[in-house]
């Protein structure tokens, strides 16, 4: 059973037939219809992880975004400096809700925003000189913070200051890790290489650098958990009930300690495989620990998940598994049982960064939900090789799609749920189309874990089945009144 | 009010060729002149200052924190002729942006109203136009008119060809036009034809051939132009000359570069490099 495969294809044409020949032509390789040879060929003919097209509205942000924002912003105990204009730093501050326990400005530094504030003066000498003041100042007023990292803003990139010397300089003068970050915007085509640089960051200047006193054979890494809304404290707990000990978060609620000693783990899990996938990678070459991904979103993938991991632990780990599975099945029924009915059959967009947008698939099924259509933003072939088979055949699935396929394909498709981000949010509100925030949770959360699921749940249903849109003046009735203007 | 620019290979005599020539057109001629010295190392107006330029735009405001916190009295300076003088200045070399300063500094003169009551402003620009900043002085509402100097050199050719293409590129969008190519002569083989030469295939003028003389060299070891060390020399009347012309310059083009291949033709045209079979002949010969 499935979609309309010829159905969808045709609608896809159609939406790209409002560009100019070229751009059509471009775009078209951006989006395939699921169909049973996709799901099972385990390629893609899709195009990814290329260049915007110039001219459209692309949802796709920089490589300082990457890092700063999703990498290196969380780690709690380290003074992250925006290095250069104002701007990146003030329009990226407190925006993506990673949640951080402790002090703030004492000993947690996340919710703080702190620049070199670039003016023309720091462009034409440099601004190296001022990057050590700074330095000097965060010690300072911070005594606390146990490192600082320099997220580079395009201009350092393009004037040629030498943050790195400055690092090393002050690293020594602090006497603390200050990690120089070459994620100026203007690199790569969308935040992903910025992922990518900031993991190289973490490998070149903190990864191993510190011991860990005890070890244990139940020790693992949570990876790529940013805990937004408080995501990963909702992972953490089933798998220290499981009996596994977690020796390090990255990078939610993270510690520059925990970056330090992670290559004492047993095992890496790693959640969010798009922006932290070369970390574990390299500590499977070089510390020989291997890594798995799992998937903590709905109670089905979250049972597969937790019997997984414990499948590489003792029998000790898989009782307590089934223990803690048995424990909460009953409370999954019961949040099921009330949602599903509501929920059941309910079409969703969905278009998120370069995880959720498979990740969430069994966590919308499990509720009855259907995925119709599903892109990512910045993802790569491998992302979307694990995608198809997720997806019911007839599908649409597209990369980097535009502002405009997207309200054309919400409209065309009789969308009932779109889940994105704040930038496309209040467009589908005024269409009077049921919206998510899939990147912050709109403000609620953790939505991983069954505490998570609990409250996924309940966002969803008040988000479709508010009385909020009854209100809203239908789309045939605008488009009347416009045409009678 | 006329816009000029000097440009040119590093080293070829930019700054000493205009300042020698705007002394003499201040002195002779009777020109309100600006000379704008577009060098971070600010030694653009030392000849008419007789010192090098203590304050330059770039660093007071650096000290004072911005530019908008600059008064125009602090960077002008009047010398030798009653020409006012200005140096961007900029930052020691290898870091941040020179051409940024350029930029900026530039637009803190316009925005100031620095070009009242001139009738030349002058801007001196080091060596090759390596990025849009140092492109600044003949981007539009800028400098008109841009006098390339050079010699009989390769290398000066070549730099010349460049700077041309850079001018080509903002002459339909902004309106610069090339002045001519002023040859400050080095005595190599055959120097004033091949500047002719050169000058006829980008489309332009050898503007005025300045023979080579050693009390340039006295008068710039004083911090002085030749007009203000020995006015009554030979050398200086050289200049008048080229100040008159420029004056009187009517022949503002836009330029034709040609590429490289071409310049190597020409150098070769003119028995200033040989073709191979050139050279092996003279090294039989030599060896007969």
């Amino acid at each position: 059973m499935g979609l309309d495969i010829e159905a969808n294809k045709k609608l896809v044409e159609e939406v790209l037939e409002a560009y100019p020949k070229k751009a059509k032509k471009d775009r078209e390789k951006h989006y395939q219809i699921n169909t049973e040879e996709a799901q099972t060929c385990g390629t893609c003919a899709l195009k990814s992880n290329i260049k915007s097209r110039p001219g459209v509205m692309t949802p796709r942000g920089c490589s300082y975004a990457g890092s700063k924002g999703v990498v290196w912003g969380p780690i709690k105990d380290m003074v992250h400096i925006s290095h250069g204009p104002i701007g990146c730093g003030q329009y990226s501050w407190g925006t993506r809700r990673n949640y951080a326990s402790g002090t703030l400005g004492i000993d947690n530094f996340t919710a703080m925003q702190v620049t070199s504030d670039f003016q023309e003066t720091d462009i034409v000498f440099g601004g190296d000189k001022k990057l050590e003041v700074i330095m000097r100042e965060i010690t300072e007023m911070f005594p606390l913070a146990k490192g600082i990292s320099v997220q580079s803003e395009c201009p350092v990139g393009l004037i040629g200051d030498d943050i790195e010397a400055v690092s090393k300089k002050m690293s020594k003068e602090l006497e603390m890790p200050i990690v120089p970050v070459r994620c100026e915007g203007f690199r790569g085509v969308s935040q992903s290489l910025g992922h990518h640089i900031a993991n190289d960051a973490i490998r070149d200047f903190v990864l191993g650098k510190a011991d860990l006193a005890e070890t244990g054979p139940y020790d693992v890494n949570i990876i790529g958990d940013y805990n937004i809304g408080g995501d990963a404290w909702a992972s953490r707990i089933l798998l220290e009930e499981m009996g596994l000990r977690v020796i390090a978060q990255w990078s939610g609620d993270g510690t520059l300690n925990e970056l330090e000693i992670a290559h004492k783990a047993k095992l890496n899990l790693i959640h969010c495989h798009r922006s932290m996938n070369y970390m574990v990678e390299h500590m499977e070459k070089a510390y020989g620990i291997p890594w798995m991904e799992y998937n903590f979103f709905g109670p089905s993938k979250t049972y597969e998940s937790l019997r997984a991991i414990a499948a590489l632990f003792d029998e000790t780990i898989q009782e307590n598994c089934e223990k803690l599975i048995a424990k909460y099945k009953p409370q999954m029924d019961i949040i099921i049982d009330k949602f599903k009915p509501r929920l059941e059959n309910k079409k969703v967009l969905l278009m998120i960064g370069g995880l959720r947008s498979r990740h969430t698939i069994g966590a919308y099924e499990d509720l009855g939900m259907e995925i119709v259509a599903s892109g990512y933003e910045f993802a790569h072939k491998d992302d979307y090789e694990k995608m198809f088979p997720m997806l019911k055949e007839g599908a649409v699935i597209m990369d980097d799609p535009t502002a405009y396929e997207l309200e054309e394909l919400a409209q065309k498709m009789n969308i009932d749920l779109v889940g994105s981000g704040i930038k496309e949010k209040y467009v589908y509100h005024k269409m009077g189309v049921p919206f998510r925030q899939m990147h912050s949770w709109d403000y609620s959360g953790p939505y991983h874990g069954f505490d998570g699921f609990k409250i996924f749940a309940k966002d969803m249903d008040m988000t479709v089945n508010s009385p909020v849109w009854n209100l809203m003046k239908k789309k045939e009735k605008v488009q009347k009144e416009e045409a009678s203007i | 009010m006329r816009q000029i620019a000097f440009y040119g290979k590093g080293g070829i005599g930019k700054s000493t060729t205009s300042q020698n020539t705007l002394a003499q057109l201040a002195t002779k001629f009777g020109q309100r002149i600006m000379i704008v010295g577009c060098d971070p190392k600010a030694d653009s107006t030392r000849l008419i200052l007789n010192t090098k330029a203590q304050q330059t735009v770039l660093h007071l405001a650096a000290e004072l924190g911005s530019v908008e916190d600059l008064e125009l009295e602090d960077v002008l300076q009047k010398g030798f002729g009653d020409i006012i003088n200005v140096e961007c200045g900029g930052p020691e070399p290898g870091v941040g942006c020179a051409g940024r300063g350029i930029i900026t500094a530039i637009n803190f003169l316009e925005q100031e109203g620095a070009y009242t009551d001139l009738d030349f402003v002058s801007y001196d620009v080091l060596g090759d136009v390596v990025c849009g900043g140092f492109a600044m002085p003949i981007r539009e509402n800028k400098a008109q008119e841009i006098y390339i100097v050079c010699s009989g050199e390769m290398m000066a050719m070549y730099a010349a060809n460049n700077i041309a293409r850079g001018i080509l590129k903002y002459a339909t969008s902004g309106g610069v036009r090339l002045g001519g190519l002023i040859c400050n002569s080095r005595n190599t083989d055959r120097e004033d034809e091949l500047i002719m030469e050169l000058a006829r295939r980008l489309n332009t003028q050898m503007i005025h051939f300045v023979p080579r003389d050693n009390v340039v060299q006295h008068a710039e070891l004083r911090r002085m132009t030749v007009a203000q060390y020995n006015p009554e020399h030979q050398q200086a009347k050289e200049y008048e000359i080229l100040a008159e012309k420029i004056l009187n310059n009517k022949m503002l083009t836009i330029p034709t570069p040609i590429t490289m291949e071409e310049l190597e033709e020409l150098l070769m045209e003119f028995g200033i490099i040989e073709d191979e079979e050139a050279a092996i002949k003279k090294l039989q010969a030599s060896g007969q």
